[in-house]
């Protein structure tokens, strides 16, 4: 509460003798205060809390509060919207509006097409306060020229209506941003050259927002959608402002029509010749864009890496082969080794069988021999011999190696005993038939 | 706190509301473009949209069409769940809703098992989600009277409210696309929606903010002091209300159909149903008229019932019950250590408070210079229904352009924790021969304070002794007998001032019971010399949080002051000025 309250008492009349220095006497404290919570509700409390807050003393937020208000006023009034008038912009003739720019009759030069409605308003209403021709006759100027005035009308005319503002907006020259050559972007200053050029073109875009240049660390899908869009640009430019003036009587028509038609074509024709542009400034900033070559390259290392892979894996496939065909080999040779060998063992256990055989054979016909063949007496006929012989034989024939020697054996074993002999070899014959090797009276002798 | 740096653009993205959720009745208000906060009707045109939902075929229903359901299709109809939310099945009153659906226990919250689809089982539903629902329906039938998306809200609660219902609340408000800005405290919402009418003058004061509700009453002591609130005591009753005098209505008219027809229709839960929605409404009727109606087609056995009942017969009946209202307020004012003489104003909130009785009961119980502020007492007052409304709408305006941070750090405890005044400081004057006191701040003053007054000086000017001092203040009780009156302190040289009620009261055999200040304990003495004849001298006494003192006075166009600083009582440094 900054009022003073009035309290209609009388203070009481300074008794006899009180004096103090500087007519204050502390003579007491307060007593002690009980904590307790306030609401948090109210422009009071929301006072009570800044103060607090910022450990303000009363007069000290008054103070602020005072000044914040007063700072917000001079916001309003005050803007940027200033810039100095040129006197040939002062000078110009109202009735050729077309040529003027109408942003700089309002001081919105270097808004243009971002200047918002609020601000072309505001810029006005500062140009009217200035350049009314009442207030010029007030400051004594006798001068009846109020050409600048029309000058702000018609800029403010043309820059509120949306319809006239788009196509004063395309043919507004001193917003667009030139491309720089190719002398300039070798100085290695792609992007920040082009972005300006393609912010500036984005105004025309009728799909917002527009995707822009980015920078040297873009992914190659951001800057191949940066592409795309800029090829298929759908532009709202037209060029109806740059119209010749179609006269507007009804004296001649075909004249009219002449100039109607003359007009359309141009309209078309700078339109085409805009798309044109357009597509050659894309075209040179393609051409000169780092990224397209470094993607390039990046694909190239790619694809590059990709063959050796392919030549590398061939490359060890091939040895693979190779090497398991040398094993085949190796192997082949040795198994044939190793046939060879037992080829040669065969034969010879089989030579050492057939000399046992031979040795054996020699054996029984030995043991016969050494028997006399069985004589009971004197030289052994002829036929007795031959008897003898053919069963030994029989037997030799009928008889497995391993038996022969056991027999062999068993013949020496008996020695010159011709009965012993002889029953070894009867044993024999009889196993032989008993093993169906030999037929029952096969043996005559040995029977 | 509204630092100059405040960005509109983020202010912007914020549309904020005031919503007063009440356990039968919600309301939600805004600032209209002159200024004034002005509580928005739904698409039915309702001001106080009952807090009901309820559900047929999956089709919700909410507010007064809900409310009707609770005859036909009470089990799919939820009503009265404010003060489940973020509570404990153990620790809630079922009680209001028996004639709807139930309330059950569901994990650690509180559920309502109702058939809100298409499908014939009943689903379960907490009740976190149910005002989610509700907080929707509200969100939607402001957006669409404003016709600009609503997503903030300052949302009014009991005094009672505890931090796990405040969450829940908050939760569930999010959950339907509400940033809740705020919680404010109904009592408070509703003193500041009278201290913000543009007529309003700051001054300190305390004052009773009785908010009657249909199921519960809470009393609230706030002290108003410098446009701060501060609350000094409270009183809930959990079973009265609105719906305690619709007992009675109901209790009455059941008798008159006994009479006639033999049978209850109290027995019969659609006939109860029936008999409680008709006898709310005339219940209502009856705060505005003398003779209030009430027919209930079918009411029970295809019975048609109409009668009608005056607002005398309906006061006898319900004597007890406003005797408990009055006693709740009585209650409040001596819990806070107040007397009534103490309170300068009685704020009647809440549906209930249309009662004319009320208020003209509370009326009597209070000394005559206080203000009470119900329709039936003061012409002009607020409609007591949208006043939290309304209160929360302001506090939205102010502080809806602020961050969220910016909101918290002036919430939290630190700002809000403050000392108060013990003792009332002023500054003695001259009554007749005595020295008297008169309170410059009172008692329960948040600190730090600065007040400013100007007192006369002796008619013929001079030197002048300013002593400022603590006071106390006492009732002092006088019978009739022995003097009409005591001369009223100051009334020399005053013309218009509180004090006339003294002479009415003197022709009362009553007792006369005033206040009187008492010098307790001198602070500090400052001498202004040579006041031209008729002058004023200009007291301004600032507070400062450790209660140390700056006291400057001057004359009024004079040029020279004299200033002092009292020291904080325990050697703590005073801040300089």
């Amino acid at each position: 509460m900054a009022t003073a309250q009035v309290v209609n008492v009388t203070l009481p009349s300074l008794p006899e003798g009180w004096s103090a220095e500087k007519d204050f006497k502390a003579v007491g404290t307060l007593s002690s205060a009980s904590q307790r919570n306030l609401e948090p509700v109210g422009p009071h409390f929301l006072a009570h809390a800044r103060r607090k807050r910022h450990h303000r003393t009363f007069s000290e937020d008054e103070r602020i509060q005072a000044q914040h208000n007063v700072k917000k006023t001079e916001d309003d009034e005050d803007d940027d919207i200033s810039e100095p008038e040129d006197i040939g912009m002062l000078s110009r003739e109202a009735k050729d509006w077309k040529s003027q720019d109408h942003y700089a009759v309002l001081g919105l030069s270097k808004y243009r097409w971002r200047a918002t409605p609020d601000q072309i308003k505001r810029a006005h209403r500062k140009k009217v306060l200035r350049h009314h021709p009442d207030k010029k006759a007030a400051m004594g100027d006798r001068d009846e020229n109020d050409n600048f005035f029309k000058c702000i009308q018609k800029a403010h005319e043309i820059l509120l209506d949306p319809i006239k503002r788009r196509q004063f907006d395309s043919v507004d020259e001193l917003a667009d941003v030139e491309p720089p050559s190719k002398k300039e972007v070798a100085k290695g200053k792609f992007f920040k050259l082009w972005g300006p050029v393609f912010e500036s073109e984005a105004r025309f875009s009728q799909v917002q927002p527009v995707p822009l240049l980015g920078d040297e660390n873009s992914t190659q899908e951001e800057v191949e959608t940066f592409y795309n869009f800029w090829y298929n640009f759908d532009s709202w430019r037209s060029f109806e402002y740059l119209d010749e003036d179609v006269p507007d009587d009804n004296e001649n028509r075909d004249q009219k029509r002449h100039i109607e038609k003359k007009n359309a074509n141009a309209r078309r024709k700078r339109k085409t010749e805009d798309t044109g542009r357009l597509r050659k400034l894309v075209d040179d900033c393609l051409s000169q864009d780092e990224r397209i070559k470094k993607f390039r390259q990046q694909a190239r290392a790619g694809k590059d890496k990709k063959r050796l892979e392919r030549e590398a894996e061939a490359k060890r496939l091939a040895e693979e082969k190779e090497k398991a065909r040398l094993e085949e080999e190796q192997r082949k040779k040795e198994a044939e080794e190793a046939a060879k060998a037992d080829r040669e063992k065969n034969k010879k256990a089989k030579e050492a069988a057939k000399n046992a055989a031979k040795k054996n054979k020699r054996v029984l016909k030995g043991s016969v021999k050494d028997v006399n063949y069985f004589a009971e007496s004197g030289e052994p006929t002829a036929a007795q011999v031959d008897s003898v012989l053919t069963d030994v034989d029989l037997i030799i024939s009928k008889i497995e190696a391993d038996e022969l020697a056991a027999l062999a054996e068993r013949l020496t074993a008996a020695g010159k005993d011709a009965a012993a002999v002889k029953k070894v070899y009867t044993d024999e014959v009889k196993r032989l038939v008993d093993a169906s090797k030999l037929k029952e009276g096969e043996a005559k002798v040995f029977a | 706190m509204s630092e100059p740096n405040g960005v509109p653009a983020e202010a912007g993205e914020r549309f904020a509301i005031g919503i007063s959720f009440g356990n039968s009745t919600s309301s939600i208000s805004r600032i209209n473009p002159d200024g004034k906060a002005e509580v928005i009707t739904n698409e039915e045109g309702d001001r106080q949209i009952p807090t009901f939902l309820s559900y047929i075929d999956g089709e919700e229903y909410h507010g007064t069409q809900a409310k009707a359901q609770l005859v036909r299709n009470p089990n799919n109809t939820v009503a009265y769940f404010r003060d489940y939310l973020g509570k404990s099945f153990k620790s809630i009153d079922p009680t209001p809703c028996h004639q709807s659906a139930h309330p059950q226990q569901s994990d650690s919250t509180v559920a309502f098992s109702i058939r809100d689809t298409e499908s014939e089982t009943p689903n379960t539903v907490t009740v976190s989600e149910i005002t989610t629902r509700h907080f929707r329906r509200l969100k939607r039938s402001a957006t669409e009277y404003l016709g600009k998306e609503v997503n903030a809200a300052v949302v009014t609660v009991p005094t009672d409210f505890q931090d796990a219902q405040r969450e829940a609340l908050v939760a569930s408000a999010k959950a339907a696309g509400i940033e809740v800005i705020q919680l404010i405290h109904e009592p408070v919402a509703a003193a500041l929606a009278y201290d913000a009418r543009p007529e309003a003058v700051v001054t300190d004061k305390l004052v009773v903010v009785a908010d009657l509700g249909n199921t519960r009453s809470d009393v609230a002591v706030l002290a108003c002091r410098g446009g701060m609130y501060t609350i000094l005591a409270t009183a809930h009753d959990y079973e009265l209300g609105g719906s305690s005098l619709d007992q009675i209505i109901i209790d009455h008219f059941a008798k008159e159909f006994i009479k006639k027809h033999k049978t209850d229709p109290r027995e019969n839960a659609r006939g109860l149903a029936k008999l409680k929605l008709e006898g709310e409404a005339t219940r209502k009727a009856l705060s505005l008229g003398t003779n209030a109606s009430l027919s209930i087609e079918s009411l029970t056995d295809g019975i048609d019932f109409g009668s009608t009942v005056n607002r005398t017969r309906f006061e006898l009946l319900s004597g007890k019950v406003f005797a408990q209202f009055t006693g709740l307020i009585d209650g409040v004012v001596k819990k806070a250590g107040l007397d009534v003489l103490d309170i300068d104003e009685v704020i009647f909130s809440g549906g209930t408070s249309h009662t004319p009785k009320i208020a003209n009961l509370t009326r009597n119980m209070f000394p005559e210079k206080t203000k009470i502020l119900a329709p039936a007492t003061t012409a002009g007052s607020i409609n007591p229904s949208e006043l939290a409304a309304r209160g929360a709408a302001i506090q939205a305006s102010l502080v809806q352009e602020f961050d969220k941070e910016d909101i918290e750090q002036s919430i939290h405890p630190m700002v809000t924790a403050t000392p108060h005044l013990r003792n009332a400081i002023g500054v003695q004057f001259v009554s007749g021969d005595n020295l008297d006191f008169k309170p410059l701040l009172h008692a329960e003053t948040a600190l730090p304070a600065r007040r400013i007054a100007q007192y006369s000086a002796p008619k013929d000017g001079g030197d002048v002794i300013v002593r400022v001092c603590e006071g106390t203040r006492e009732i002092k009780v006088t019978k009739p007998e022995p003097k009409p009156k005591e001369e009223k302190p100051g009334k020399t040289d005053e013309d218009l001032d509180g004090s006339d009620f003294d002479s009415d009261e003197a022709e009362e055999e009553e007792e006369i019971r005033e206040i009187v200040w008492k010098t307790e304990k001198p602070i500090a003495e400052l001498a202004v010399k040579g006041i031209k004849a008729g002058g004023k001298a200009e007291v301004m006494i600032h507070v400062n949080a450790d209660l140390g003192l700056q006291i400057t006075v001057r004359e009024v166009g004079g040029q020279n002051a004299v200033r002092g600083a009292v020291e904080a009582p325990k050697t703590v440094e005073n801040g300089s000025a």
